[in-house]
């Protein structure tokens, strides 16, 4: 009976000790962020508009090819990747799967105020202006119809990585989703996204494993929550997309976390066996003695 | 001499050339410890396993390890942990078994303390086991540093940095030991060099000598009672097991050991498979940049009472700058518990509840050494300052009235 | 009395069969940690497109593949055609591994033939070992072929014949 008041007090130490260092100490070094919101409720979006994708199609091929590829419609790009960099300031995006992975709300707000949707205004001060001109002269009807079209011609599956390399790979590389061949660096060289963001973006490919799943939600649904005053701009995207996000960061971070937890429980088991058999020879030599 | 005539090829022969029966009696069936023993006497054989644990993870991981700042990262959290075979299962037995070991270095420690084994011919022991701890400490930080990690490289500056010696300003005794003048390549592999050869070598010595050190004086036991090794060994080989006070160490001692073993072993590898973040911290992940500081850096768990005694004086007193003063504490609590069996005055052994003042001294010290813990973590701001500060006291004075603590105990037994 | 001796070897000797059990497994862990890693595995295959690099017969160059050397040769009109030759068109080729079967220095061509200089060793423009110590032909590396282009390290039809025509 001793014995278990002894390891009953060293189980009540060693749980303070780890609920201090622990639980405790994580709610006072990183305070509560109100949580995401997939609705984008502050925007200034589609006010309801549904749009015409027909009429989208004209619009989209009058205002928005000069700049943007949409290689799913037969606009491939005009220029490389370093010359666009160079003209301006970061690889803008194809725009193929953007009807997909962003919130149409988002996506008119975007249109219509590139800078205030994507919580970057603060970073185009003293003269410098958004590489994307905004729209807030067009039509609120128009831009409803320009997403309509972009959510028609968006493909219905993408697999983890092209939602990546859509929305993230412009401006993020992720070395580790191709340690040897390369082809994760970030799309825009790093001596234009450094006078572009004012730093590098870091590398992706530990994130999943330096920051926790919620931190990582909270923080690319808003990034101000986390990192106010930062010059990565909010993307927009919808939540099945940011999880599809989170997924790939998991393909390229931690490749063998599904064979962790598959071993885990067998591993243990097999332990509990050990530790059986290990307490019934104890009782049985130690019956000798008492 | 010493001719033996037996073949080299028979059993007789083996047995005169190597006397292992001899061996396995002295070491083993006729190496006699207190029968009136708990669970907390298995920590030895706890600590040699997660040490041998520690030591063949380490041998597969030093297989891809690269010690190099550019490429030690990628080394460890690419190649390691996503291309080797159970690399990341051995990365994370490693690092799991690093941390764990300090809490069961904590509580062999503390119930060493509790049951006054570094008294009376048990000081060998004790110093043997605190150096232990020391070159265990030593070999944690040194380790911490190789994922070259935002952690590993911002500990590595801070802590190098406290060797300026405050108002002693000594930056060219931190530049030698950098190697450079920042915590640079040449730190990292000084490091790995220590981590992976040098220190190892000085733990197993220190270990065969707190072994050694062991045999004379004998095991402790639960009521410190001063047994007649000799008398009952007798009866325990006479047959009369039940009735002696002490058992073999094989295969009586070691059969409870490895019943605790198979308990901690649940506990540890659900920690490995399910719950390693406090052990490998997140911020780790990040990869080293000299030109940024992480908004929160502190050490692992088991520095951090101590780092928060370095803390605690954050305001001058006594004409001492308050970082002096600090690092003067922060270097007197890295050896502190080694002065304990001799500022100890009670002349009997006895465990801290046949002791009532020590016994109470006991618990403050636990309480005091979790709460430098908790607050070694936190940002030493507002009320946290005062706490830390309040903790620290606290420290010292412990230390400074464990003479007349246990001289009173003693005193009120009669026996001083 | 051996009753009780029976019962306590019974179970002491299952506790080590069942500790032994999880010693094996962990030695099978620990040999999959000493395996090729899978990077380096995948990274094993070089892809020669015979097309385009500007092959002089008669001047066989030479690629990298597996950390091996590998001799590309197009043979001359002159050079004796050779059942185990690669044949694409009209153009007849040796490709072997460029490591002396003898003890693994890599020859020299000298015009008609491969010369070791470690032992001196030689071998024709078949990479069959004509003087010297070398035991067998230069080895063939296992490649296909699709039109002009080879894959080392995938085993192709051409490549099993080449190495069974010089047994």
């Amino acid at each position: 009976m001793r014995e278990i008041k002894i390891l009953a007090i060293v189980i009540f130490f060693t749980g303070l000790l780890y609920w201090g260092v622990e639980p405790f100490a994580h709610t006072k070094l990183h305070p509560h962020v109100p949580a995401p919101d997939y609705t984008f409720k502050d925007v200034d979006g589609l006010n309801g508009l549904t749009g015409d994708a027909t009429k989208g199609a004209e619009s989209v091929a009058a205002n928005c090819t000069a700049c943007h590829s949409i290689t799913a419609v037969g606009f491939p790009p005009v220029m490389d990747d370093a010359t666009s960099a160079a003209s301006y300031g970061v690889v803008p995006p194809d725009l193929s799967s953007a009807g997909k992975i962003y919130d149409a709300n988002y996506l008119a707000a975007f249109i219509k105020d590139p800078a205030k949707a994507a919580k970057t205004a603060h970073k185009f001060e003293d003269g410098a202006s958004h590489p994307m001109p905004a729209y807030n002269w067009m039509e609120a009807q128009e831009i409803a119809d320009i997403v309509a079209y972009l959510q028609s011609i968006a493909p219905k599956e993408m697999t983890n990585k092209e939602v990546f390399v859509d929305a993230c790979q412009r401006c993020h590389s992720i070395k580790y989703g191709d340690f040897y061949g390369g082809s994760m660096a970030a799309k825009t060289p790093d001596e234009n996204i450094k006078s572009y963001m004012g730093v590098i973006p870091p590398d992706l490919s530990q994130m999943i494993r330096s920051r926790s799943e919620s931190f990582l939600h909270e923080f690319i649904n808003d990034p101000q929550k986390h990192l106010h005053g930062t010059a990565m701009p909010r993307v927009g995207l919808t939540k099945s997309s940011e999880d599809q996000v989170i997924g790939y960061l998991t393909e390229a971070g931690d490749s063998k976390k599904a064979e962790r937890e598959a071993l885990g429980g067998p591993f243990l088991g097999y332990l509990v066996i050990f530790a059986i058999f290990a307490w019934l020879w104890k009782i049985k030599i130690w019956r000798q003695v008492h | 001499m010493a001719e033996i005539k037996e073949s080299f090829f028979s059993a007789e022969g083996l047995e005169k050339r190597l006397a292992g029966k001899k061996f396995w009696k002295t070491m083993m069936t006729e190496y006699w410890i207190p029968k009136d023993i708990n669970f907390l006497w298995a920590m030895g054989v706890v600590l040699a396993t997660t040490f041998a644990i520690l030591i063949i993870s380490g041998i597969f991981l030093l297989m891809y390890y690269k010690p190099d700042t550019a490429l030690a990262f990628d080394s460890v959290n690419y190649t390691i942990m996503q291309d080797v075979a159970y690399g990341w299962l051995f990365r994370h037995m490693h690092g799991v078994a690093a941390s764990v070991i300090f809490l069961i270095i904590y509580i062999h420690m503390f119930t060493g303390i509790y049951y006054g084994s570094y008294k009376k011919g048990r000081e060998m022991i004790w110093l043997s086991g605190m150096l232990l701890f020391v070159t265990f400490s030593a070999e944690g930080f040194s380790g911490y540093m190789l994922p070259w990690g935002q952690m590993s490289y911002w500990a590595a500056a801070v802590i190098t940095n406290l060797f300026a010696g405050g108002s002693l300003e000594a930056w060219g005794l931190v530049e030698w030991i950098r190697g450079g003048f920042a915590v640079n390549d040449a730190t990292l592999t000084r490091f790995f060099m220590l981590h992976v050869f040098l220190l190892p070598l000085v733990i197993i010595k220190l270990i065969v000598i707190h072994f050694y050190t062991l045999r004379i004086p004998h095991v402790n036991n639960q009521s410190s009672e001063d047994i007649d090794y000799d008398a009952e060994a007798e009866k325990y080989l006479a047959g009369n097991k039940k009735e002696s006070k002490v058992i073999p160490f094989w295969p009586v001692f070691l059969s409870k050991d490895f019943a605790v073993l198979g308990i901690f072993l649940i506990f540890y590898f659900y920690l490995v498979f399910f719950n390693y973040n406090f052990a490998m911290d997140p911020v780790n992940f990040d990869p080293a940049n000299p030109m940024k500081t992480p908004a929160h850096i502190y050490p692992e768990w088991y520095f951090l009472w101590s780092y928060e005694t370095l803390r605690g004086p954050f305001f001058d007193m006594f004409g001492l700058k308050a970082g002096d003063i600090g690092l003067m504490i922060f270097g007197f609590a890295q050896a502190a518990f080694l002065i304990i069996p001799f500022i100890d005055r009670d002349p009997d052994i006895l465990p801290a509840h046949k002791r009532p003042r020590f016994f109470i001294w006991f618990w403050i010290m636990i309480i005091d050494l979790l709460v430098l813990t908790v607050y070694g973590k936190l940002p030493p701001t507002g009320a946290n300052a005062w706490v830390g500060f309040y903790a620290t006291a606290v420290f010292l004075l412990l230390f400074a009235s464990m003479p007349f603590v246990t001289k009173a105990d003693a005193k009120a037994r009669g026996a001083l | 009395m051996s009753n009780k001796t029976n019962r306590r070897d019974f179970l002491g000797m299952s506790f080590a069969a069942v500790a032994a059990v999880g010693g094996a497994a962990s030695l099978v862990g620990m040999k999959q940690a000493w395996d090729p890693l899978p990077s380096v595995l995948a990274a094993g295959f070089t892809t020669i497109d015979l097309a385009n690099i500007d092959l002089i017969p008669g001047k066989p160059q030479i690629f990298t593949w597996r950390g091996k050397p590998v001799f590309v040769l197009e043979k001359t009109a002159e050079m004796e055609k050779f059942d185990g030759d690669l044949v694409i068109g009209d153009k007849r080729y040796t490709v072997t591994i460029g490591l002396c079967t003898h003890l693994g220095c890599i020859p020299a061509w000298k015009k008609t033939g491969w010369k070791c200089a470690c032992h001196g060793g030689e071998f024709n423009a078949n990479g069959q070992q004509t003087f010297g110590p070398p035991p067998k032909p230069l080895v063939v590396p296992p490649f296909s072929v699709k039109g002009t282009v080879l894959t080392l390290g995938e085993e192709g039809t051409e490549s099993k014949a080449m190495m069974t025509a010089r047994a």
